[in-house]
């Protein structure tokens, strides 16, 4: 059964490992999904399927896809760039990119409303030209793309450095140009990293909170998100009912969990496979 | 942070459009976009960045440290945050450990399920994460309500919750960090350390710990940044009261809302506490980044002499 | 078409990869460059398919001068060492990719894709992936692929590199019968002196970016112009010592050289191919030497024996013919002569002698 029964502590480890999932994660999820059982059918469709909800649903789901789309774009040119070109404080700035995942999202928050308030940095020169991002969708958008921004990157680096020089220099020998080798031969080699990038992004931005607070106004049928809608749900006591929406939300990530899963298993099997 | 593949460069130094013709794209190509990615990446991460130390230090140095220091309230936040983010740590090294040895060092069934169920609290929003413990423990009907009200402990609305909430939402990091590592490293060293007579505890020390140290540390940092940013989960378990359950990050939202220009500033100077804490976790980062990826090399290396 | 290269020198940093080489491969010939690692043989095939540009020299293929043109625009086939077939595509798309990037039509790339899993014996695998196919037929789709575009020269690096001893042999041949029937001009680079000589009907042998030796197969063999050829093309006995008034003194190996009939000595290496040395039980010839046996290895199509000069120093490895070799009943230890039927001596500086 174990293949190195040899070494001590498994039982003592895998006890302690199991034990400490249930206390932390395994009981409070179930808690959930019990409280959220607690509802009758008809209170439990209320719950999830109001038209509140469903406007909340439609922002969070919305601006993620939108940020993901962003992201991924952005994503496979910041990859592009770091990996194919050489260019002064390439390392410094390669590792900057990873300041979305350092930087706490409320700072994130607290400083995107700042820069594109009227009198911040970059609103004083956006609102008076009619764009006004504070406490809109596009500013969800905005901070959603900023969270997310390092996935898409850090999945398709390591794809695109491990790309044989060969297999662009094979299409140009039979006659691609340039443009033609990226579209067929390079981007469908990248699409599975994209995929997955794209994935762990939205993943990522339908459960943000914390820097959305700072720049959505929270108002129903506009700029409410679902995260946000369980906090008011929850000051008011009614917990199944926040439940339930958390369960829509866990139902969400879960699916996504599965198929970042699924994609990156079958990333690995295409590049163990094939020389 | 997230369940995101670390990148590891190359074990063999890859040659790059330097006189390989076909990967080479015209300069006037190379040049756009290599602007539109500084671009990208000014406007989206520097610009910020900045922003917060210009705008925290806007009234001197003097008024910075007085804003931070002049405030019993923030003061309590930023106590409370090194006391709780500590916590969260210690409690996911020991378990990080314990759950990367089970999984790297035996094959057992359930093993895929074990390795699932530590990546769900990625994929939980930490809203929800708050949610699920103020189920638990909220006094009106939580499912441990009765329990606690008996002992008369308090956990939710005070520090017990929020070290709860802040291990949830950080839990995978330090064994997603050594999982990799361990399994790259191999159990060849340990099986020799017990065959020539090593104790458990011997081993662990003299052979494991020393092979894991940089990316053990390297999870620590991450895990820590995240604990001490941590704002959905602690959110919706402090009940966020002022002087009491505020960690830093609450205490800048609870400014940021006071809407006055003090205030404001008062959170800006908060805000760039925590950016210096990402700044820094980023440089470590860098540093430990060079370091594991040596460790796997070598084992790499170790492994391909055989 | 003829392939002609002038003058070529290639940099890398401080590392001079060819320096001033100049080649001509006939039209419809089958070339191999061969030579060990780091002698510029790859680097001169990648500058001939455009993949690598030249610091100096041209490149022509028949009277066309390609030098500027991107591979682009060259019409070559180049077949990758590691075969290079693009992954996500069934054998099908990457036989047919080059005729898509030109805009031909389906039937015609339809047929003559079909036309070249023909040719490569590889009907029915169209739908297979790369991931899903032998070493052996990656090789052969990726030879496919490069014949698709229906090429003015093909190019082949290392060809049958990545494959095991028994499908290299096969492919070699294959590769033999294949050029006789499509009579393209063929490059191919390898430092297998074996798969060259087998293959090739002309060798052109590198080393440290220059052209050391080329000819036929017979002719190198035969007659290496330098030490390095000698060397590289097999297991030899190498003898150093002095030439002066027309003898060569090399230790062990003292024999007559009018080549040198001067007074003033000067360093010289000879040297011996194991099959060029004889075995006797008894002193024979002129300069036979006496040596102990070592070790004997009767396997194979030849014995390998291994013989020491105690008087000299010296171990010489001789292969005996199987039936010299059960005729003479050797045994470890025992006390035998040996002489050279053939010896080539080089002096540093100037061209090779022969006995």
């Amino acid at each position: 059964m174990a293949s190195h029964r040899v070494l001590p502590g498994f039982r003592l480890s895998l006890s302690y490992a199991i034990a400490y999932l249930s206390v932390l994660v395994l009981i409070p999820l179930a808690a959930c999904l019990t409280k959220a059982s607690s509802l009758t059918t008809s209170q439990f469709v209320a719950a999830v399927w109001s038209a509140q909800a469903r406007s909340a649903y439609l922002v969070t789901f919305g601006s993620s896809a939108v940020a993901g789309v962003i992201d991924t774009v952005l994503g496979l040119l910041l990859a592009w760039v770091f990996v194919r070109y050489d260019f002064p404080f390439k390392r410094l700035l390669d590792s900057l990119i990873d300041l979305p995942f350092a930087l706490p999202t409320a700072v994130a928050g607290l400083v995107y409303s700042s820069l594109y308030s009227q009198n911040g940095w970059l609103g004083q020169f956006l609102v008076p030209a009619g764009i006004k991002l504070a406490y809109s969708q596009a500013a969800i958008v905005f901070v959603l793309v900023f969270i997310g921004l390092p996935f898409v990157v850090r999945t398709v680096q390591p794809v695109l450095e491990s790309i044989d020089a060969d297999i662009e220099e094979a299409a140009a020998c039979l006659g691609a140009n340039r443009w033609q080798t990226f579209t067929r031969i390079l981007l469908p080699s990248l699409y599975p990293a994209l995929t997955t990038g794209f994935a762990l992004t939205f993943a990522r931005a339908i459960g943000e909170y914390g820097s959305v607070v700072f720049v959505s106004a929270n108002i129903p049928f506009e700029t409410q998100i679902a995260p946000h809608l369980i906090v008011q749900k929850l000051e008011d006591f009614k917990y199944a009912e926040a439940s339930a929406v958390a369960v829509v939300l866990l139902v969400a990530s879960f699916a996504m969990l599965i198929v970042i899963n699924a994609l990156e298993r079958r990333s690995e099997a295409a590049n163990s496979s094939a020389n | 942070m997230h369940a995101v593949p670390k990148h590891i460069a190359p074990l063999v130094p890859v040659v790059h459009s330097h006189g390989r013709s076909a990967q080479e794209d015209p300069a006037w190509i190379r040049w756009l976009l290599i602007s539109s990615a500084m671009a990208t990446l000014v406007l989206l991460v520097i610009v910020p960045v900045v922003y917060v130390f210009c705008a925290a230090f806007s009234n001197g140095a003097v008024a910075y440290w007085e804003t931070l220091t002049g405030d019993s309230d923030t003061l309590h936040a930023i106590l409370l945050t090194l006391f709780v983010a500590p916590i969260s740590v210690i409690a996911n090294v020991i378990f990080g450990i314990a759950a990367a040895w089970t999984i790297t060092r035996f094959r057992f069934p359930g093993r895929t399920l074990l390795t699932t169920i530590i990546d769900l609290p990625f994929a939980v929003s930490p809203v929800v994460a708050g949610l699920m413990f103020v189920l638990l423990f909220n006094q009106r009907d939580g499912y441990f309500g009765p329990l606690l009200k008996m002992g008369n402990i308090q956990v939710l609305h005070a520090w017990p919750a929020i070290v709860l909430a802040t291990t949830f939402v950080t839990l995978p990091f330090v064994a997603r960090e050594l999982i990799p590592v361990m399994e790259a490293i191999g159990a060849d060293e340990e099986i020799a350390a017990i065959s020539l007579g090593a104790n458990s505890w011997q081993m662990f020390w003299r052979v494991t710990v020393p092979n894991i140290k940089w990316g053990l540390l390297y999870g620590v940092i991450l895990c820590n940044a995240r604990a001490m940013g941590e704002f959905g989960a602690v959110y919706v378990v402090s009940g966020h009261r002022t002087g009491k359950t505020e960690t830093m990050p609450i205490r800048v939202n609870t400014l940021f809302e006071g809407a006055t220009a003090a205030t404001y500033s008062s959170a800006l100077a908060v805000a760039s506490l925590l950016t210096l804490l990402a700044l820094v976790t980023l440089f470590v980062k860098i540093a430990l980044e060079h370091k594991t990826q040596e460790d796997l090399r070598q084992a790499a290396k170790s492994q391909e002499v055989e | 078409m003829s392939i002609v290269v002038k003058n070529l020198s290639k940099q890398f940093g401080s590392f001079k990869a060819l320096d001033n080489v100049s080649l001509e491969a006939q039209s419809g010939a089958l070339l191999a460059l061969l030579g060990p690692s780091g002698s510029g043989k790859t680097t001169l095939l990648r500058i001939i398919a455009g993949l690598e540009s030249a610091d100096q020299g041209q490149v022509m293929y028949a009277d066309e001068d390609v030098t500027q043109q991107s591979p682009k625009d060259r019409q070559v086939g180049f077949v990758f060492q590691h075969y290079a077939l693009f992954r996500h595509m069934t054998v099908y798309e990457n036989v047919a990719f080059g005729m898509r990037v030109r805009k031909k039509s389906n039937a015609e790339i339809k047929s003559r894709v079909n036309e070249l899993l023909h040719l490569v014996r590889l009907e029915g695998l169209n739908q297979r992936y790369p991931s899903q196919l032998s070493g052996g037929q990656r090789q052969r789709v990726a030879l496919a692929r490069a014949l698709a575009v229906q090429p003015r020269i093909l190019l082949l690096d290392e060809p049958f590199g990545a494959l095991d001893a028994k499908v290299r042999q096969e492919l070699r041949q294959w590769l033999r019968q294949l050029h006789d029937e499509i009579h393209l001009t063929t490059v191919f680079v390898t430092h297998d002196q074996e798969e060259a000589f087998e293959v090739a009907d002309r060798v052109v042998v590198m080393r440290s970016g220059h052209i050391e030796q080329s000819g036929t197969p017979q002719e190198v063999f035969d007659h290496p112009a330098t030490p390095f050829v000698m060397d590289f093309l097999g297991n030899v006995n190498v003898f150093h010592g002095r030439v002066e008034n027309g003898m060569a003194m090399m230790g062990a190996l003292n024999i007559a050289y009018p080549e040198y009939p001067h007074a003033e000595s000067r360093q010289a290496t000879a040297y011996v191919r194991p099959h060029e040395l004889d075995i006797e039980r008894i002193p024979f010839g002129a300069s036979s030497l006496e040596v102990r046996v070592l070790q004997l290895n009767p396997a194979g199509s030849v014995a390998k024996v291994r013989v020491f000069s105690e008087q000299f120093g010296v171990a010489l490895n001789v292969d005996l013919n199987l039936e010299r070799y059960a005729e003479l009943r050797l045994h470890p230890g025992d006390l035998v002569y040996v002489a050279a039927r053939r010896v080539r001596v080089f002096m540093p500086g100037t061209q090779d002698y022969e006995i």
